[in-house]
This record gives C-alpha cells, structure tokens and sequence, in this order.
C-alpha cells in the first residue's frame, strides 16, 4: 500500500519477491502485450502473498512480538475512525494533565453510544511524541478512570483498545503516583456497573495493559501479545542477557493462542492473512465484528450481573482446570 | 503445614528476664533465636550502613540497626512483632498448580521453586495468620522476600484473596505487609492477572466495610505496588523502604540522569502523599492498633 513499506526480519524472502515484482510491474505495463503481462503480475502477486499468508501462519512468539509491534499496524486512531462515529475526544484527568499516551472520548459503535479509550503510539516521529509511544503516566490512567466513571454514569459500555510497551518509566510518572495510578484504574474496570469490552490490538505490555483491560470479555488479535514484562526485560532479568528475548517469549507465553488456552483472554480475532498492517481496514472492521457479538451479549446483562461475571471471568483464571498448556 | 512450627512459638517467653520485648511481644525472641541460633554468625552486616551489628543486640531490636535501618524480615517474625502477646494462629493458604507455563530459564521454575521452598520453610511468599492488634481480631498477610523476591504469581494471588475472604467471613480487618520485586516472571501473564484478582478481593472488604489496611515494607515494587499494595483505606510504610512502580535502573536508562538518592523510599512517598504515614517496627503494632480502632468502630463497620 505504502511506497516505503517497513519490513521484519523474518519477511526478508517474501519482501524481495514483493519488491522485484513492483519493479517488474512498470515495464511490463508499458510492454505491447500489456494484458498479458498484467495477468502474470498478478499470477505473481497472488504467489507473493500465499507465501507471506503461509509465512503468518507459523509465526513463533519472538515473530508475532515483532508484528505486535509493527509500525504499520492499525493503531487507536485507526479504531477509533473506523469504528467509532461521531467520536468526540475528551481530554485531561481533571487533577493535573491530559495525557496523549491514552486517547478517549465518547462516540457511537454500530449505532450505539459508547466510551472508548485505548492506548497510542503515534504513526510519525511527532506524533510519537506526542503520544509519548503509547507510554501512559499516570494522568493516563486517571483520565481512564474519569472515563470509566462517566460511563458508568450514563450506563454506557466502554470499549478499549490495549496498545502499550508498559507504563512510563519516568521520575515525574513515579513522583505522581503511577502504582496507584495504574490500580486504580484496574480497579474502575473491576467496578465498572456498564458493559466492558477491552481488545489487545497489539502489544499488551504489563500493568500499563490490564490497566485497560480489567474488562468482561477481553478480546485479542490473531498476532497480537499480553505479558506481565515485555521479553527483552524478562531475558534480561533471568538470563542476565536481553538479546535472549526469543526465548523469553516463547518461555512466557506471550501470545494470542497461548493466552487463549490459559483463559486470559476469551477471543482470538483474525487477522488479514499477512497480519494486520497488511490491510489495516479489514483488521479494524474484523475487530469490530467481535466486538458487537461480544457486546451485543454483554448488554442483556444487568450492573449486578455484569460485576458477577467480571468477577468469576478473572477469579477462573489459573484455577484448577482453567485450562494448563 | 507451618501451624506447629508457630504455635511453639507462641510459647510465653522465659520469665527470668523481662526486657522491653518480651514485654510487648512475648516469644519473639525465643523464636527469632530459635531460627538463626546457630553458632558463628553472631555479627551482622548491615546491607545499608555496612556496619557489623551483634545478633543478639538485633534481634531485640527487632531487626532495626543501631542506625535506624529497617532489615527485611520474613513472616514468622513479621506475625510475632505485629500480634498482641505475639500469638496468633496461621491460616493455611489454598494449594496452586506449580509451574503451570513450565518455564524454564537458566534453570527450570520448578527447579527454582523447590529450592525457595526448601531455604524459606515456606511454599510461597504469602503467610496468612489472625490474631488480635490491640484486642481486635484481624487477619495478617505477610509477603516474604526471601521467597524468590516476594513475587507475586498464582499462589500469591490465591493467597491473597484466602486471606481477604477469611477477613470477611471473620468480619475482621486485615493488613498486608507487602515485600516484592515485583511480578513472577516464570507464570508470564498468569502473574500479572493476579494484580487484577487481588483487586477483586479487596473489593470484598470494601463491600462489607472491612478496613483494608498497608504496610509496605522494603521493597514493594512492581505489579505488587501497582496493584494492592496502593489499593489500602490506610498506607503505612517502614522507615527508608524502597517502594516504586518501575525499577530504578530502567529510570535512569529512560531519563539518562541518576536518580537522588531517597527517590522511591518511604519518606519520597510521604512527601508525594501515597503514604500516610512511615511508621518504625517498634511502633506500629501500635500504630495499626490505634487506626483499626477509630475505623472498626464507624457507623458503617460490619454488622
């Protein structure tokens, strides 16, 4: 799509083709039997994406970490246009600053009011910036929490978007209170008495994600990971050596399939057949897909029923055959 | 498991003489003794200070140095200081699957596990007891560093949530003195679903108007911090306890500058106002006495 696409190490061999076939495509448009050649560029494109479709399909951890993390990949701004009309962002936890890391407002999904927040990482150097690569402080997650209220209010259900290497690590984040930042956001979602629908788009990075995601069904893409450190910290806790990461990855368990079996997540959504960057609007709108059957059944439940299930969906979690590996 | 080894300790302490400890928590010392009298060893270095301080001298101060540094302790100790008269009875913590991701890293979890448990005498970090803090019954959570760094994982988790539901069905308070680096790296995202769990429980005592009070003790940092341990109606903390969010070191990666020297301890958090009070080991059986009082005597307490 892109003139300059970013590829991953792992894409190298399928890159190369995509790339001598794009080169190709110029002179043999301009060749005499331009119809000819043009079904044999695209005998040739559809060869490149089988093999980059059969390359996602047996992605290891350290991979798909790597695709979690794609550039590319659909981003809560891309949710947010995609899915939510009418979205009116509101800014600021009201104690201290607004914080660009977590993006939320108020909109309609598929006809129905709703507050949504999600992390972000920015798509350019600036916006990365400002959105500080999706690295919320605790104002972050104090504005959550005034989302979260405001929703609860209104008995509206809050749908979020988990996109984030981690909280912060910042003196002024540590100095403002990011623990208690952080639990109590975890806990407004425990609380919440409105339905909470929360999807792990990307990167599901430690206490910075279950922040937003204490929700009634959480939801993960094909691709994406959720750990408790990313795999360079644990690599670099246990085995004293961050480039062992690769095995840090595969060692914790990272990914959608895995979390699945361990009933830490509850729906893998798929993804496009070379991952979601591949085609951000099939992405956006599968995740939206889900997310209506999933709330759709969430909203014949009552506040008090919505608490109860919440509470069994995380106490069930590592419970005896809650699912083992 | 643990309940023999504890209700020996509860034994009255020797008569013969009666110092400022035995008065306030008989047994202790009998039992701090009992655990770490072994010959040789008899002088201590203090990790902060680095001064060598005399066992015994310690030990009747309750692991507090001459210089005021708080040494970590584990529960045996924690529940004989806290108590009144030192006695209490240990509540079993609810049995979990071991190495559920079986991690290995350097060395298998299960490995690593059974060798903690081996050194601590313990299964995992989390020690349930109740007793009574200034005549009134509550149920104690005590978090062992020792264990593998305190880290919270399944059973930590399972224990903590034990511990919030035998507070309820007591109707008593309970207090947790926190101790942890953080998340169990070896239970991936089983560990940090625990930061969710505990919260859940917590909701419990908040529910039924149980004070849910915290100490936090050197060091609580991590998915513990970010979790329970700023969740309490109260926060206590030790003098001079490290306790944070992100590590130090990936601070100073993250800013490039180096940090002062008391950011992220006990007096740092007072200051920032997520720490009501820093209370020293010898005050805060007190302390926590004169708080559960005012806040088990409201009009909305459990019925």
């Amino acid at each position: 799509m892109t003139d300059q696409r970013h590829y991953l190490d792992f894409e190298r061999p399928v890159a190369d083709l995509e790339t001598r076939i794009e080169e190709l495509s110029a002179p043999l448009a301009a060749a005499a039997d331009a119809e000819a050649s043009g079904v044999e560029l695209q005998a040739l494109r559809n060869a490149a994406h089988d093999i980059r479709a059969r390359l996602y399909r047996r992605l290891d951890p350290w991979q798909k970490t790597q695709v979690a993390r794609h550039p590319e990949r659909p981003h809560f701004t891309d949710y947010a246009a995609g899915l939510i009309e009418d979205f009116v962002e509101l800014r600021g936890d009201r104690k201290f600053a607004d914080d660009q890391a977590i993006v939320g407002g108020l909109g309609r999904f598929r006809g129905q009011g709703v507050v949504v927040m999600g992390h972000e990482k920015g798509d350019d150097t600036n916006s990365r910036l400002t959105h500080n690569f999706g690295m919320a402080r605790p104002e972050g997650y104090r504005k959550a929490v005034r989302l979260m209220d405001l929703a609860e209010q209104f008995g509206l259900p809050v749908l979020s978007f988990v996109d984030t290497a981690g909280a912060y690590p910042g003196m002024d984040a540590e100095e403002r209170g990011q623990s208690e930042a952080i639990a109590r956001s975890t806990e407004r979602g425990l609380t919440l008495k409105a339905p909470f629908v929360a999807t792990i788009t990307g990167e599901g990075g430690s206490g910075g994600a279950i922040a937003l995601a204490a929700a009634n069904k959480v939801l993960i893409l094909e691709h994406s990971i959720y750990s408790v450190i990313s795999p360079e910290g644990c690599a670099s806790i246990l085995w004293r050596d961050s480039a062992r990461a690769k095995d840090a990855a595969e060692a914790m368990k990272i990914t959608a399939q895995d979390l699945l079996k361990l009933k830490i997540v509850d729906r893998i959504v798929p993804e496009p057949a070379g991952g979601a960057h591949s085609d951000p609007q099939a992405a956006v709108k599968a995740v939206g897909d889900a997310i209506e059957e999933e709330l759709q059944a969430l909203m014949t439940l009552s506040p008090d029923e919505l608490l109860r299930q919440r509470a069994e969906r995380f106490y069930a979690i590592g419970r005896a055959r809650s699912g083992a590996l | 498991m643990a309940d023999e080894k504890d209700r020996t300790a509860v034994a009255p302490a020797p008569k013969a003489k009666v110092s400022w400890l035995d008065k306030i928590a008989p047994g202790v010392r009998k039992m701090v003794s009992r655990h770490t009298g072994f010959a040789g060893n008899l002088w201590i270095k203090d990790p902060n200070s680095g001064e060598m301080v005399y066992r015994p001298d310690l030990e009747q101060s309750l692991w507090v140095t001459p210089s005021g540094g708080h040494m970590r302790i584990g529960p045996a100790q924690r529940f004989a200081y806290t108590f009144d008269d030192g006695a209490f009875e240990r509540l079993p913590a609810p049995e979990t699957p071991d190495d559920p991701l079986q991690f290995t890293d350097d060395k298998p979890y299960r490995e690593r596990l059974a060798a903690a448990r081996k050194a601590a005498g313990d299964k995992d970090v989390m020690s349930i007891a109740v007793g009574k803090i200034g005549g009134i019954e509550t149920v104690v959570l005590v978090q062992n560093f020792g264990f593998m760094g305190g880290s919270l994982g399944t059973a930590a988790g399972e224990g903590f949530i034990a511990a919030a539901e035998a507070a309820a069905a007591r109707k008593a308070p309970m207090v947790v003195f926190t101790a942890a680096g953080g998340a169990r790296m070896q239970e991936g995202a089983l560990s940090l679903m625990q930061m969710a769990r505990t919260t859940l429980a917590i909701q419990t005592l908040k529910q039924a108007h149980l004070p849910y009070i915290v100490v936090l003790t050197d060091p609580t940092t991590g998915g513990v911090t970010a979790s329970y341990a700023m969740l309490g109606d109260v926060h206590l903390a030790e003098p001079g306890a490290l306790i944070g969010f992100a590590g130090r070191r990936v601070i100073e990666q993250t800013i490039r500058q180096t940090l002062p020297p008391d950011f992220q301890r006990s007096e740092f958090l007072l200051d920032k106002g997520m720490v009501d009070k820093v209370v020293a080991r010898k005050d805060l059986p007190g302390v926590l006495a004169a708080i559960l009082r005012v806040l088990t005597a409201g009009r909305t307490r459990a019925a």
